[in-house]
């Protein structure tokens, strides 16, 4: 139905194609979860600050909370449903079971889709508010710890798994480095 | 069968003790696990709270007429049409007001739910709920909390009531060095990432839920007394939950509000709190000012230790905020006084929050200790080893196992505090002030009755079935491997069932008693079964209920130990606080899985982190209301604040309890606010005797 109050729209999700009516006011998050039915993004706050409703469009990192559904349309959105292409998860996932970066798991999806958006951030070369040299012509800075934790920074997790999390996040790049 | 060893304690090892990761570990990085918001459900109306904006009064008028023809609205439930609430319903301290969800006109507090709009979508719901008129006679309120307040009585003494050995007044008048300082803390919330959420609907005469809760069997009990219904009547699950941190204890405004809804509207009902409700209608710890007055003779010795907390509460339901527990357990000393002291006003009722009472008590306590050897001029370490007691300073009831000076020992090696020139503000880096500090901190431990069945099913596995929640302990996993123990089998033949009131009595995850009371349940069940084993007649079920066997435990003072060690770093131009390095070594009994465990411990030193550096409640003195009931106003810690924490365990173990457990939620939080405390004055030569230690309390001019 297509009123002064709704929209038809239609949106790519984890390399599907999902036709929705929505409220003109229905937030990207609650497409996602009441609409789609992909539950894996969270509403942790509903205003941008924790970061657990975190999702990809286009490949860069979105607080899907403060997106409006209408205006996903045509973008390629992947949340954390769908990370794992084929059943086989990211080393990142594998590593974040294996080093517990996670316990209550309320915040993880956010965690996840925020480190692989910024895994490539940092490829493309992003600096951060922690790196030293922003200078157009500077080498990509190196990532660390405090590189991870600054850019990390918009994911809240209660339980306090940052050590564990920022351990798998730089062991998964390493990975993927030695990997490439 | 596994192969199992015996170590020196008399405990069989096997998968206890393993590093195991989670079970729920692909569900959790899938997106597969769902949570209380996440369950699908046919039919599915959502209902929104409105929240009084008045501290105290009367409402007025609630104009439902004016939304009920807005889009998709199906009703309005307030104090005129909600159904009646049994009065004697409550928690652990009695009846609890804070249930009386929409009994009557009166407006006890700010952020009290005044009404749920239900809706068929949650944008309507929410468009309705915020478009809905209410009217209040507003009445004036008093929020100002103060331990001088004229309407401070004592706290109830359920529990960490007062006590008085000794001449305290003698002592201090006889000791070489006196501290008497007074402490502050403020309001702190849990904050659980995941915000409380519930679902009910009827299946003929039976209630069901899915809510966010620790307890689902206590919960359970509760409803069923507040809608006076048959415990039979009530089935509540909750599979996964995302955090409580103690704020999910209770029966909370979504679950009573939803099961009114349902009841009215004949059809299941959401209800989730936005994060904002979160803060303003879900219990925080209360404001506190603790004075302690504590001396020692020129050997260091204690004579005597005086700690009188006074915190605020709400005439609606009682609470003890626990401060005491450790000046009762740490240090041996010839005189203990403690009084605990309550402040009601018109606010909130206050509810345990990790680290229930002994988090800002040894705030208040191990900041004056430092102090006190500051005064002696002995090194902080020395200062508590000095102090061991041989049995419990005001029980005279032995330990049943203290490891605190190993754990002082050990922490102290590894950090490297040898080395520690303790005199203040003697270290620079470029524009930094660097500085170390310590706690040393306890945790009660115990067990409390639980239930749990264990079947022997023919294909040779065992479903394990107890009525636990996972709050982000990895209890299913744990308890996998306290079972596997116990039957003397693998872990991959037990299935385990947790989180549904119908799987029998359980305590809740909470006072770091769940993972002992119900392994002792799992311990014990299996024991019955293995008895009825080789049975031909598979699947046969053992059950077994704990409440005997607990009172036959022997009295003892029972507690996990553990010494918090910091280093920060201090900018005197911006004041702010850096923590560099966060070690603690813990003596929890025995792991039963050193990865869980572990992460549990960091993750409570990263909240007492937050604790000391980030949180603060703020009320508006003119309307009574927190004024940053968001995660941006209330700050809590976030990568960028966090160290690489390390936490380590000391060999240990718990005499008298199956598996030798003692629990490992709370104790983390506990020191560190302390510890981090006292670094900040060795960094800066000035106390921080308030938290959290913002940058205006450490600005130098």
């Amino acid at each position: 139905m297509t009123d002064r109050t709704h929209s038809d729209i239609s949106l790519r999700v984890n390399d599907a194609t999902h036709r929705l009516s929505v409220d003109n006011r229905t937030t990207l998050l609650d497409a996602l979860r009441e609409g789609v039915g992909h539950t894996g993004p969270k509403k942790g706050c509903d205003h941008g600050q924790c970061g657990a409703c975190t999702v990809l469009t286009d490949g860069r990192r979105v607080v899907s909370c403060l997106t409006l559904a209408v205006a996903a349309e045509g973008a390629e959105i992947t949340t954390v449903e769908g990370l794992a292409g084929d059943g086989e998860l990211l080393a990142i996932q594998e590593a974040f079971i294996r080093l517990d970066g996670f316990q209550c798991g309320y915040c993880t999806s956010g965690q996840l889709c925020s480190a692989v958006g910024m895994l490539a951030e940092h490829e493309a070369g992003w600096p951060s508010a922690v790196t030293a040299d922003v200078s157009p012509d500077r080498p990509a800075p190196e990532l660390d710890a405090t590189e991870v934790r600054e850019r990390m920074s918009g994911n809240l997790c209660r339980c306090g798994a940052y050590p564990s999390i920022v351990r798998a996040v730089l062991e998964s790049a390493a990975r993927e480095e030695v990997a490439r | 069968m596994t192969r199992q060893t015996v170590l020196e304690s008399g405990l069989p090892t096997g998968a206890v003790g393993v590093a195991r990761p989670r079970l729920e570990g692909r569900a959790k990085v899938t997106g597969a696990a769902r949570y209380a918001a996440d369950e699908p459900m046919r039919d599915l109306a959502h209902g929104w709270i409105v929240l009084s904006t008045v501290s105290r009064g009367r409402i007025r008028d609630i104009d439902a007429a004016a939304v009920l023809g807005m889009p998709g609205v199906l009703g309005v439930l307030d104090h005129r049409n909600a159904p009646r609430l049994n009065p004697e319903a409550g928690h652990f301290f009695g009846p609890d007001g804070g249930l009386q969800l929409l009994q009557n006109d009166v407006i006890p507090h700010a952020g009290r739910p005044v009404a749920l709009v239900v809706a068929e979508t949650p944008e309507q719901a929410r468009a309705a709920a915020e478009a809905l008129p209410v009217t209040y006679d507003e009445q004036p309120h008093d929020t100002d909390f103060s331990a001088g307040h004229p309407a401070a009585r004592p706290a109830m003494a359920l529990f960490d009531g007062p006590v008085d050995v000794g001449d305290v007044d003698v002592e201090l008048a006889a000791s070489a060095a006196v501290v008497d300082q007074r402490y502050r803390t403020p309001e702190e919330h849990c904050s659980a990432m995941e915000p409380h959420s519930a679902t009910a609907w009827w299946e003929g005469e039976r209630l069901q839920a899915v809510d966010t809760n620790q307890g689902p069997f206590f919960v359970a009990g509760v409803l069923a007394t507040l809608f006076s219904l048959k415990f039979e009547q009530v089935r509540i699950r909750c599979e996964h939950l995302g955090g409580g941190f103690g704020s999910k204890g209770l029966c909370g405004p979504q679950l009573v509000l939803a099961v009114m809804a349902t009841t009215l509207l004949g059809r299941p009902v959401r209800v989730t709190l936005t994060r904002d409700q979160v803060f303003l209608a879900t219990a925080m710890r209360p404001v506190i000012e603790q004075r302690v007055r504590i001396g020692a003779g020129a050997d260091g010795r204690l004579r005597a230790i005086h700690h009188e907390p006074t915190f605020a509460l709400s005439p609606l339901a009682e609470y003890i905020e626990g401060c005491t527990e450790l000046t009762k357990t740490l240090y041996a000393a010839r005189a203990i006084r403690t009084r605990p002291t309550v402040v009601p006003l018109d606010i909130l009722p206050p509810y345990s929050m990790r680290g229930p009472g002994a988090a800002p008590g040894s705030f208040a306590l191990e900041s004056a200790v430092d102090e006190l050897a500051e005064r002696l001029g002995i090194d902080p370490l020395e200062l508590r080893l000095r102090n061991e007691p041989t049995a419990g300073p005001v029980s005279g009831l032995p330990f049943s196992n203290r490891n605190l000076v190993g754990c002082l020992r050990a922490g102290a090696r590894r950090f490297g505090w040898a080395a520690r020139d303790h005199r203040p503000r003697m270290r620079r880096e470029g524009h930094l002030l660097t500085g170390t500090g310590l706690a040393a901190t306890s945790f009660s431990t115990g067990a409390f009755p639980s239930s749990a069945s264990i079947t022997a099913e023919t294909d040779g596995t065992f479903t394990v079935c107890i009525g636990a929640a996972d709050i982000g302990t990895g209890a299913r996993t744990a308890l996998t491997a306290v079972a596997a123990d116990a039957l003397e089998v693998g872990t991959d033949r037990i299935m385990i069932r947790i989180a549904d009131s119908d799987l029998g009595p359980a305590w809740p995850a909470g006072g770091s008693r769940g993972t002992t009371s119900w392994s002792w349940a799992i311990t014990e069940a299996a024991s019955r079964l293995r008895d009825q084993l080789p049975d031909p007649a598979r699947p046969v079920t053992a059950t077994a209920d704990t409440t005997q066997l607990l009172g036959e435990l022997p009295s003892r003072e029972r507690h996990a130990f553990s010494a918090v060690f910091a280093e920060v770093t201090v900018d005197p131009a911006t004041g702010e606080v850096r923590v560099r390095r966060l070690l603690g070594m813990f003596a929890i009994g025995r792991v039963i899985n050193p990865l869980t465990a572990r992460s549990q411990l960091v993750g409570g030193m990263i909240g007492g982190l937050s604790m000391a550096l980030h949180e603060e409640g703020i009320r508006d003195r003119n309307s009574g209301r927190h004024v940053n009931a968001d995660f941006a106003g209330y700050h809590i810690a976030a990568h960028a604040d966090v160290p690489d924490v390390e936490a380590d365990f000391v060999p240990d173990h718990e005499p008298g309890i199956p598996v030798g457990v003692k629990g490992a939620g709370e104790i983390g939080n506990v020191g560190t606010a302390a510890a981090i405390a006292n670094a900040v004055w060795h960094a800066t030569g000035r106390r921080q005797r308030t938290l959290p230690i913002r940058l205006d309390r450490v600005l130098e001019d």
